[in-house]
């Protein structure tokens, strides 16, 4: 029995989320009596493999094969699948992210194990296996009970905290061949941004909308944004108009995000928009009008003119930073 | 080529979900439903690939799960645009039955493109999609953005960490797909809805299936604290704040 975790590498490369991930499949594994596999596919140095010993891991495991070029979720799964076998996995833990998203619905049919996706918490219970998970997009959270004798749980962004646990697991290498899944994605062109701060891993986000008036007006935003290490985000008329790049656009028809602190300037707090952000730790909001909705959602406020405010909160920030 | 778009009837976006029975259902008085926006989004999409001729869609049926009262979303569809529609006559248990009814049809129908949408406003599952795919063992993207033909064949762009990716894959596939697939959401129009009257519906009974979870109970998100206000001639007061009360910066 084990708890397999999948560690996604970025140009074999592992981000916070990848340790979060890791702390949280080590606090599953201590309510069920078991250990932590961790598994990476795709080159990574051993250095940085064994840094996910120090988050739980007791076991690391990196998948390499020279088929494997581009991201393709039949072969990944093909591989998961059989270290799951292997491993004898009961809880298979993935991010809630592009990459997790793709391949946790596959692997669940492969497996035939019910997956509980978007949780924030550990599992409610063991003994039926209850996770916490968000429905209504935000507006509810229910009880799942994943009756299968495998689980697949995806865990949110930024919602569990680095729990330090150091194994001193020492990494192995293996060589998967994918025969069985043959690789049948071609990938014909890439653009990739790289050096900016993703808003999906931002942990400070300053967010416009419509209240910002017009594309002209962002300047002291992204400034703010780039003295606090922030992620720039808007509302979905503001990518909708071309103010900003669609990349940006946050809600429920956009991205949902979960930063530390989220900063709303001119938007108004519908609904949709508040699907994708209601699980900030906090949330700032500065608006002209006092009772827009965004208010019911923020811990502070500001009411006011945005673009007054915006270059006094950048002096103060700067002089923070003094 | 023919293609499937499935849909989904979850609870307008704007809608205050209450519960029922001691927290274990939703409340379904007063709500009104939608086709669920992704849902919608796939649907335009797929009906502005078959408006250019040159592209080669023969047709853009919908696939539904669920009880008969979910027909006038179906109905919907149809006005839109869709030229028929199966509705596969089970409730939409979980995720893994769900995408179990769907495959069992398709296989049935044969399908070149599959279009699911990245999530269900109702479930956030994210599952139906991928799982369609496995169950069919065919390859699927997902993440996907946009949709378009090149010399006869589909190619997708397909959403990655901080860019995006153009991506082709050999048909019969499943597209699960996301922001950008469209712009805003085909509107039916007067002569949509009377023909949608009289285009045809399959019913199919669900085939046995399992379902892998059960919801025990709901509850509503943890309150938020009240707004603190800041003055607004004083907005450093807010980085102070920030750092030394919340510790976020
Ligand atoms: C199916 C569906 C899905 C949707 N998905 C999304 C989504 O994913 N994301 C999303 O954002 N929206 C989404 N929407 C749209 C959503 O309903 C709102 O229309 C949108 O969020 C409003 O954007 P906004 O707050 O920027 O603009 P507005 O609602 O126009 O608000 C602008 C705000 O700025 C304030 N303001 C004006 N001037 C100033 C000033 N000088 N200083 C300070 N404040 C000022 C105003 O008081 C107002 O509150 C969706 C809608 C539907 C129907």
């Amino acid at each position: 029995m084990s708890v397999l975790v999948y560690t996604e590498n970025w140009d074999g490369l592992f981000k916070k989320q990848s340790f979060e991930l890791v702390s949280y499949a080590s606090a599953v594994a201590g309510m069920m009596n078991t250990k932590v596999t961790a598994l990476s596919i795709g080159k990574v140095d051993a250095e940085e493999l064994g840094k996910l010993g120090n988050w739980g891991a007791e076991k690391i495991i990196n998948a390499v094969s020279d088929e494997l070029t581009v991201f393709d979720s039949q072969a990944y799964t093909g591989i998961i699948a059989d270290i799951a076998r292997a491993e004898g996995s009961k809880v298979i833990i993935f991010s809630n992210n592009i990459s997790g998203k793709a391949l946790a619905p596959r692997l669940s049919v492969r497996l035939k194990a019910g997956i509980g996706a978007g949780v924030s918490k550990l599992p409610l219970s063991i003994e039926p296996f209850t996770v916490y998970k968000r429905t209504y997009s935000g507006n509810a959270f229910a009880h799942l009970v994943i009756n299968s004798d495998v689980k697949i749980l995806t865990l949110a962004q930024n919602s569990f905290d680095l729990t330090e646990k150091p194994t001193g697991a020492v990494p192995e290498t293996i060589n998967v061949s994918i025969d069985s899944s043959p690789v049948r994605t071609v990938v014909t062109d890439r653009v990739q941004q790289t050096g900016k701060i993703l808003l999906t891993d931002a942990e400070i986000v300053v967010s416009g909308g419509r209240g910002m008036k017009s594309p002209d007006n962002w300047g002291p935003l992204v400034e703010l944004a780039s003295l606090l290490n922030a992620a720039t985000a808007c509302s979905r008329p503001v990518s909708d108009e071309g103010w900003r790049p669609h990349e940006e656009h946050t809600g429920q028809t956009g991205k949902m995000i979960a930063p530390n602190l989220y900063i709303a300037v001119g938007i108004s707090g519908a609904t949709q928009h508040l699907a994708g952000v209601s699980s900030s730790k906090y949330i700032v909001a500065i608006n002209n009008d006092k009772d827009a909705p965004i208010f019911e959602a923020a811990q502070y406020g500001i009411v006011g003119d945005a673009l007054k405010i915006l270059p006094k909160l950048v002096d103060a920030v700067k002089g923070l930073k003094k | 080529m023919k293609i499937l778009v499935c849909i989904s009837n979850v609870p307008d976006t704007t809608t205050k979900i209450k519960f029922a029975d001691g927290n274990t259902s939703i409340d379904t008085a007063g709500i009104q439903w939608v086709i669920n926006p992704w849902d919608e989004l796939s649907l335009t999409r797929a009906l502005e690939l078959k408006d250019d001729q040159a592209n080669g869609v023969k047709s853009v049926t919908v696939a539904h799960v669920g009880p008969a009262s979910s027909e006038p979303t179906i109905r919907k569809a149809l006005a839109i645009g869709a030229d028929d529609a199966i509705r596969i006559n089970a409730s939409a248990s979980d995720a893994y039955y769900t995408a179990f009814q769907l495959a069992e049809v398709i296989r049935k129908e044969g399908f070149d493109m599959i279009i699911c949408g990245i999530e269900s406003s109702d479930f956030n599952g994210s599952a139906v999609g991928g799982m369609v795919a496995e169950f069919l063992g065919i390859p699927s993207v997902s993440s996907v953005s946009g949709i378009r033909f090149e010399g006869g064949s589909p190619l997708l762009t397909r959403e990655i960490d901080g860019g995006r990716e153009t991506v082709k894959v050999t048909a019969p596939f499943v597209a699960i797909v996301q922001k950008g697939i469209a712009k805003e959401p085909r509107i039916a129009s007067m002569r949509g809805i009377m023909t949608a009257r009289t285009k045809p519906v399959k019913v199919y009974e669900p085939v046995a299936a399992d379902s892998l979870t059960t919801v025990a109970g709901f509850e509503k998100p943890a309150p938020r604290a009240a707004c603190r206000y800041i003055d607004p001639e004083n907005p450093a007061q807010l980085i102070d704040l920030l750092q030394n009360e919340a510790k976020v910066i």
